[in-house]
């Protein structure tokens, strides 16, 4: 009896053991399948070639600068609207709403991240960007502002979800804690139960964006994919070419092995240290040693 | 325990069964309405032909036979020379039959005024040379180029016989500024939307509410609009062959549908489709 208990919760944590590790083994073999199909296009293709600011890989022109910044207006553009747009939603579910209005939001807020983004895509090709086009007086509506609103909206849906468990996680006394010291209903949310909830709501911000920069197909269909090099404030009103669309748009048509594939994969290679360096700053700000104060209120 | 009669359809059926054909068709997104309307007919005069049709583009489809995934290839372009040498290193052999034609349709919103241009112009504007409909007799509006994705092969079938007009050692290239869209869809809804917009795509795939614009080579000719008559007369001067490519020459079932192909009958589903008949 005793022993085969203790069989059991041997194996059982090797088991658990394993799964924590093949996460780490997965991105590792992932990591050097894209090393090894992408490095060699720093030996073809020259490093001028590579910083142009020219994309047009069958006539082996390999500017990767005017994908980069595709990605980076969209994707900068998606967190500036998606980020106060969601963490306000989480705060008026978790905070303010009554208890009814609650009860049929956050179901519904989760339908929304369920929708499949080429709808959202279709959507945005065929209403979103002509009414932008007009609003705004356009040449065309397929621009980085329109990618970003669809992107924005598409990663709202997971800040606020995640966003407002945190919120609810917060526990009730020390909303009651500072009521009863005389803070408003704003300076006890903005005070108290926003940074108490820090760490669960920064996790939202990065889930979030991390959608915003890997989301392919809604993108494609309404940045215009015109690879153009980022020339100020005004670009975010002129169509751009994101480094996943310009992946999606080509990997399928290219020869194996041929130089284009090659390059294809170094954007990949980009794209993935892009995600990892989010995902770093991310877990340095939440796993950074808590100050005293904090300490103490925790 | 069984009847005679039951036996023996058992056994007519079984037949049916053994003399089931499959044809794999793969290839051109051009196409693909064309092969599929071709299919569709086929096998309800053949019920024992199963013919599948996929798109995916035309690269995509000259791969496949490579890797002899497919029977007969789709391309709305020649087979490319390295496409040519990677295929006899797999131990392949392409063999090209010209199917039909199809017209390049350079098409606008129909609040524009433009009714005509000339290839050159069409190529400047492309180019970026031209920037404004002003510059071209028409209002003041800036020009929005839209064109087909890289790897689409009415994309390098425009670069170089529009904007390059067929000169081999032209190397012009597209305005950088070009909104690339992954499908013909994509054209259609902006042209339709936008009045700065200039597209083109296959005469199949044009609508009645965009406007087809009229070209000429040259200022001095007459400007044609694309149709069935002007491009089989060589008058319209952007169309092309369309292809299907078969490993070696076809044999048996492949070789009775290429056949059919052929036939005034299929080649009167092609005009239903937009496209234009071989004669």
């Amino acid at each position: 009896m005793k022993t085969s208990q203790k069989w059991a919760e041997f194996a059982i944590t090797w088991l658990i053991r394993i799964s924590g590790y093949s996460a780490v083994i997965f991105v590792i073999l992932i990591f050097i399948y894209l090393l090894r199909e992408g490095l060699p296009s720093l030996e073809k293709v020259s490093l001028s070639n590579l910083t142009s600011e020219r994309w047009y890989p069958i006539e082996d022109y390999f500017g990767i600068l005017p994908l980069l910044s595709g990605t980076l207006i969209v994707t900068v553009g998606a967190t500036l609207f998606a980020v106060p747009f969601g963490i306000g939603t989480a705060i008026y579910i978790s905070e303010i709403a009554p208890r009814g209005v609650r009860e049929i939001l956050k179901p519904l807020i989760e339908v929304l991240a369920g929708i499949p983004s080429v709808v959202l895509g279709f959507l945005g090709m065929l209403i979103l960007s002509p009414f932008l086009r007009t609003s705004f007086n356009l040449s065309t509506g397929l621009t980085a502002f329109t990618g970003s609103l669809l992107l924005g909206g598409i990663a709202i849906p997971t800040i606020v979800s995640v966003a407002e468990d945190a919120l609810n996680a917060v526990p009730r006394s020390y909303r009651d804690a500072a009521l009863a010291i005389g803070a408003t209903e704003w300076q006890t949310i903005w005070r108290v139960t926003l940074p108490a909830a820090r760490s669960g709501v920064l996790t939202a911000i990065m889930l979030g964006i991390g959608r915003a920069i890997g989301e392919t197909m809604a993108v494609m269909m309404v940045t215009g994919n015109a690879p153009v090099m980022l020339h100020g404030l005004s670009s975010l009103f002129s169509p751009v070419r994101t480094m996943t669309a310009t992946i999606a748009a080509e990997m399928g048509e290219v020869a194996n092995g041929s130089v284009h594939y090659q390059t294809l994969f170094l954007i990949g290679i980009i794209l993935f240290l892009i995600s990892l360096f989010v995902n770093v700053i991310a877990s340095m700000v939440v796993f950074r040693k808590p100050k005293r104060s904090e300490r103490i209120l925790s | 325990m069984i009847s005679l009669s039951g036996c023996a359809s058992a056994r007519a059926e079984t037949q049916q069964t053994e003399t089931q054909v499959a044809i794999e068709n793969k290839g051109s997104d051009t196409m693909v309405n064309l092969a599929l309307a071709w299919a569709e007919q086929y096998q309800k005069e053949h019920p024992e032909a199963n013919i599948s049709v996929t798109g995916g583009g035309s690269g995509t489809g000259i791969a496949a036979l490579i890797n002899g995934t497919v029977d007969i290839a789709n391309a709305s372009r020649k087979i490319k020379p390295e496409e040519q040498t990677e295929a006899e290193a797999n131990g392949t052999n392409p063999v090209e039959f010209v199917v039909a034609k199809d017209a390049i349709a350079i098409i606008v919103n129909p609040e524009n005024p433009i009714n005509q241009l000339t290839l050159q112009q069409v190529s400047d504007i492309y180019s970026g040379k031209n920037n404004n409909w002003k510059e071209l007799g028409g209002e003041d509006r800036p020009i929005v180029r839209l064109s087909r994705e890289t790897n689409s092969g009415t994309h390098v079938y425009f670069l170089e016989q529009v904007i390059r007009l067929g000169q081999k050692d032209n190397k012009t290239l597209f305005s950088p500024d070009t909104l690339l869209l992954p499908s013909s869809e994509g054209i259609g809804a902006e042209i339709r939307q936008n009045p700065n917009a200039i597209g083109y795509d296959g005469l199949g795939y044009v609508t009645p509410d965009m406007k087809v614009i009229a070209i000429a080579k040259d200022a001095s000719g007459p400007y044609i609009l694309p149709s069935a008559t002007t491009v089989n007369n060589g008058t319209y001067p952007i169309a092309r062959d369309l292809y299907m490519y078969t490993d070696g020459q076809p044999s048996g079932y492949i070789k009775d549908y290429l056949d059919w192909i052929m036939s005034p009958e299929a080649q009167a589903i092609v005009t239903e489709q937009g496209f234009v008949p071989i004669n």
